[in-house]
């Protein structure tokens, strides 16, 4: 056991103190949202206590400390995941919204009909139906990678895929459903050779394992603060430079113009070409408190803490019987997708929640991985590090009664 | 078919007095899955689109007869706890007049403590499932009119 302290960093967290249904929270549901620190909602409420105004242009003393914290919260993040410069950092609502921002810029001015785009059988929606309706608009194919039984991508099947037609690849870093961290710099070599730029969806990559985009070499990155411990509502997307300076802009409005007039309207310069209106100030505020909560525990101890968790957690669950963990890579984030005999997901996840409990059933947004399994859905217990052991002997307890119920 | 000689209130008191009697979630919860469980399966054939309602988490599936002018409803689900739910319903409304269908408050559901599953987030669907209920009966009245 790592000198990790989870109990007392549990003590962050006011809703960990919760009852539910007259037991104490459990909560397992991570992948979906995470909880937040007491620093995060202490940052939301000085802002709006203290700061609140409009970014940008202001005149007045107010306007410029919003500004001075909505441009620091940029700093934050591009130190966090080693981007170059701030520039690169664009602010959005979430990684749905930087997914959507890519195929709407960079893909309809780049691709046309008979180009391919890679994605992988693992992907949740957000990373395929942005490609999907890109490739309505354009004519261009959607090519998915194939995984194997363990829910690992197959990497050779991938270079198979990879053509002179093939114009972009986008796949998640870690699979919401599985947990399976993919082989993405090995992907990301392997496109470039062919030059060919390449999307990661880091939605459930940034609060597991430390996110360098200049080692990793992506040309995107995208994530969501509300999945690591910050507010809902602001996300991020990275962008190397070159490739954000030649696309076109995303949403027109406030911010995003240099001058405009009825003949002849000019962009502003990077980021705020992409951030059109007045932006989520707040929300990165509560980001960058997000950020640097987890950088004082260290990404490092993180992932060690709930890699214990995940290797202690499996070994409890497939002691119950005719457990069936769906997504066993040998790479894989503290997620246990996972079906009990005949059970439907939906009724074990009815009675854990009366127990206290709250997972996630049904198909997580990722149904042609469900449909890859041949399963209706999985209950997925999804851990983060204010999690602790004591937790996981609960959930076990919890399902052998549930199926002792649902026999 | 036996015919329901009940009303939908006096179907809805039973249920409530049958749940009164449980003072343990655990105790409603095995009652709801052993209704599942003792809930007929629909004939494969009568588990068509139309007959899905959509909505929920688990599949439900609900079939519409028409009989001596009473709507009869069959149901099935994949899930067990949404087979009893949905059975709890088919056993209050099915063998009723439409005009009753479409009317009837359902105050059993917050009374047994079940409300919960009304709310909109519930993946069960049981919103869904009155909807599709009262939806058929709506428009087998319209048809005749």
């Amino acid at each position: 056991m790592s000198t990790f302290d989870a109990e007392k960093i549990r003590m962050d967290f006011p809703i960990l103190q919760l009852k539910i249904n007259g037991k104490p929270l459990v909560y397992f549901d991570n992948a979906a949202t995470t909880q937040k620190p007491q620093a995060v909602i202490d940052s939301l409420i000085k802002y709006y206590s203290e700061i609140n105004s409009n970014v940008h242009r202001g005149v007045h003393f107010l306007s410029e400390k919003a500004t001075n914290a909505y441009e620091a919260a940029r700093k934050t993040v591009q130190k966090f995941i080693n981007a170059s410069k701030p520039e690169e950092i664009v602010f959005v609502r979430g990684t749905t919204e930087g997914i959507n921002l890519v195929s709407n810029t960079y893909g309809l001015k780049n691709l046309k009909e008979g180009d391919e785009i890679i994605v992988s059988t693992l992907e949740h929606h957000s990373n395929i139906v942005p490609w999907q309706m890109l490739c309505e608009r354009t004519g261009a194919k959607l090519k998915i990678i194939p995984i194997n039984k363990k829910g690992e991508i197959i990497f050779d099947e991938f270079k198979i895929l990879v053509t002179d037609k093939t114009k972009f690849v986008s796949v998640a870093y870690i699979s919401n459903s599985l947990g399976t961290i993919n082989p993405v710099k090995k992907i990301i070599d392997y496109a470039h050779s062919n030059n060919i730029p390449v999307m990661l969806d880091g939605a459930q990559a940034v609060q597991h394992t430390k996110i360098d985009v200049r080692d990793l070499d992506c040309d995107f990155f995208a994530f969501s603060g509300h999945k690591i411990y910050g507010p809902t509502g602001i996300g991020v997307l990275y962008g190397k430079e070159k490739f954000l300076e030649a696309m076109p802009p995303y949403q027109g409005g406030g911010d995003m113009i240099k001058n405009v007039s009825f003949e002849k309207t000019t962009y502003n310069d990077l980021p705020y070409k992409f951030e059109a209106g007045t932006p989520n100030i707040a929300g990165s505020i509560g980001l960058a408190a997000a950020l640097n909560y987890v950088s004082d525990l260290g990404i490092d101890n993180v992932a060690k803490y709930e890699h214990e968790l995940l290797d202690y957690g499996t070994k409890k669950m497939l002691e119950i019987e005719d457990m069936r963990i769906i997504g066993t890579a040998d790479e894989k984030a503290s997620v246990i997708s996972f079906l009990v005999g005949k059970t439907h997901p939906y009724d074990v996840g009815t009675l854990l929640d009366q127990l206290g409990i709250a997972v996630r059933t049904g198909v997580h947004c990722t149904e042609p991985l469900m449909n890859f399994f041949k399963i209706p859905g999985t209950v997925r217990a999804s851990l983060a590090f204010y999690n602790t052991k004591d937790e996981i002997d609960l959930l076990v307890k919890a399902v052998q009664r549930a199926q002792t119920m649902l026999l | 078919m036996e015919t329901n000689t009940k009303s939908i209130q006096e179907t809805e008191n039973e249920i409530v007095e049958e749940f009164s009697l449980f003072d343990e979630w655990m105790d409603k919860y095995e009652y709801i899955i052993e209704l599942g469980k003792n809930l007929p399966d629909l004939d494969e054939k009568l588990k068509t689109e139309d007959n899905k309602v959509s909505g929920c988490q688990s599949q439900v599936w609900l079939n519409t007869k028409y009989e001596n002018g009473n709507i009869i409803y069959e149901a099935d689900s994949d899930a067990i706890i949404t087979k009893g739910l949905v059975g709890l319903l088919v056993r209050v409304l099915s063998n009723q007049k439409p005009r009753d269908i479409v009317d009837a408050k359902l105050g059993f559901i917050d009374k047994i403590g079940m409300k919960e599953h009304l709310s909109p987030n519930r993946a069960n669907g049981l919103v869904a499932m009155i909807k599709h209920m009262k939806e058929n009966a709506k428009q087998l009245i319209m048809s005749r009119e």
